[in-house]
């Protein structure tokens, strides 16, 4: 018994001994990463859509904030403010005496500041030239494919109350 | 004519030349990596080389967690690479001839390489060429046969583990595998150690 020889170890090793084993990449290997990996892709943009999901539904409920007062924003001005959260900056754009829009500040394209741009009645995006309409936040030209989140307004009488977001 | 590797610790005199030698070798950059070992120092000054012998299945990559050790084609068993060795000593305590050495100062394990750059170009390891004994030589298979009354072996017996090597002993007696009894070593230590050693 004392002398018999072990048997060779079962177990394959951890790592490649051998030095060209190392540099060596199998078809098996390769085909076994890309698989993990593309899999690793789609399991996590639908885990990301799931997440963002959830979230919509857990916001769905707004807490109402009082945003300004009327007489805060000329007419054809903007006033910065932050809804539903102090991280979502907004703009309040007052069009008429008693017309108010606002609309969330991140460009959909790659969440750079819009800019108010009052002469032609719309909001522009300086990173890559995106531009949306001030009536409704469609997306007028540049790479956003859509439209500015629409805050919900409720004024009542010389205070704007921002009610919900409409995305 | 394929150059082999043989050590005869029966020719040491323990002159440290190797030792010495081996910091000269270029890539191991001032450091030596071999050491000269005391056979049995209260009983005899005989001395012995002890450079990496180069297992075909290295204990001391098998027991790496940082996967830090790697063996070259021709068989030469590296030292630990420095990016990823971690330092935990596995192969130091591993290796059934206590070749790897730790060195805290660069943490890192560095051990014997057999002059990597010089062997892979045909030349002699910086020991083997400095060597006045022929403790350790480096050549044909046919001459040390030739020449010696010992025969190299590269067949070591650990209990049940037998380890295979790409460096040769030469031991005499004809024999063609060398049976080493660690455990009965060590239970004769013990008994020595309580017997009364003086120390």
């Amino acid at each position: 018994m004392t002398n018999q020889p072990l048997t060779p170890n079962p177990h394959p090793p951890a790592f490649p001994i051998p030095w060209e084993d190392e540099q060596t990449v199998t078809r098996r290997n390769f085909m076994s990463f890309v698989l993990l990996l593309s899999t690793t892709l789609l399991a996590s943009t639908g885990l990301l859509g799931l997440v963002n999901w959830f979230q919509r539904r857990s916001t769905a409920q707004f807490t109402p904030a009082l945003i300004a007062t009327v007489n805060d924003v000329p007419i054809a001005s903007a006033k910065l403010f932050s809804y539903p959260t102090a991280h979502d900056p907004c703009l309040l754009i007052r069009l008429a005496e008693n017309q108010f829009v606002a609309y969330s500040q991140k460009c959909t394209h790659l969440s750079c500041p819009v800019i108010y741009q009052a002469q032609k009645n719309e909001f522009f995006c300086p990173c890559h030239a995106g531009r949306f309409a001030v009536d409704d936040g469609r997306v007028l030209g540049g790479p956003p494919q859509r439209p500015l989140p629409r805050i919900l307004l409720n004024v009542k009488g010389h205070e704007v109350w921002a009610t919900g977001v409409h995305v | 004519m394929t150059m082999e590797f043989f050590v005869d610790p029966s020719r040491c005199i323990g002159c440290q030349a190797c030792f010495h030698a081996c910091a000269e070798c270029e890539s191991h950059r001032g450091l030596s990596m071999i050491h000269l070992d005391f056979v049995d120092r209260s009983s005899s000054p005989q001395t012995t080389p002890t450079v990496c012998m180069h297992c075909e299945d290295p204990t001391c990559a098998k027991v790496c967690p940082a996967d830090a050790i790697k063996q070259t084609a021709e068989g030469i068993v590296q030292s630990a690479l420095k990016p990823r060795c971690i330092g935990c000593s596995n192969c130091v305590l591993s290796c059934p001839f206590g070749v790897p050495r730790y060195l805290p100062a660069q943490d890192q394990m560095m051990k014997c390489d057999m002059c990597y750059d010089r062997t892979s170009v045909g030349l002699a390891p910086m020991c083997a060429t400095v060597c006045p004994s022929g403790a350790l030589y480096y050549g044909p298979r046919e001459t040390i046969e030739k020449s010696r009354r010992e025969t190299p072996i590269n067949s070591f017996t650990f209990g049940r583990r037998v380890v295979k090597t790409k460096v040769n002993m030469m031991v005499g007696n004809g024999a063609e595998e060398l049976d080493i009894d660690v455990a009965s070593f060590m239970l004769g230590i013990r008994g020595w150690q309580e017997k009364g050693s003086g120390i």
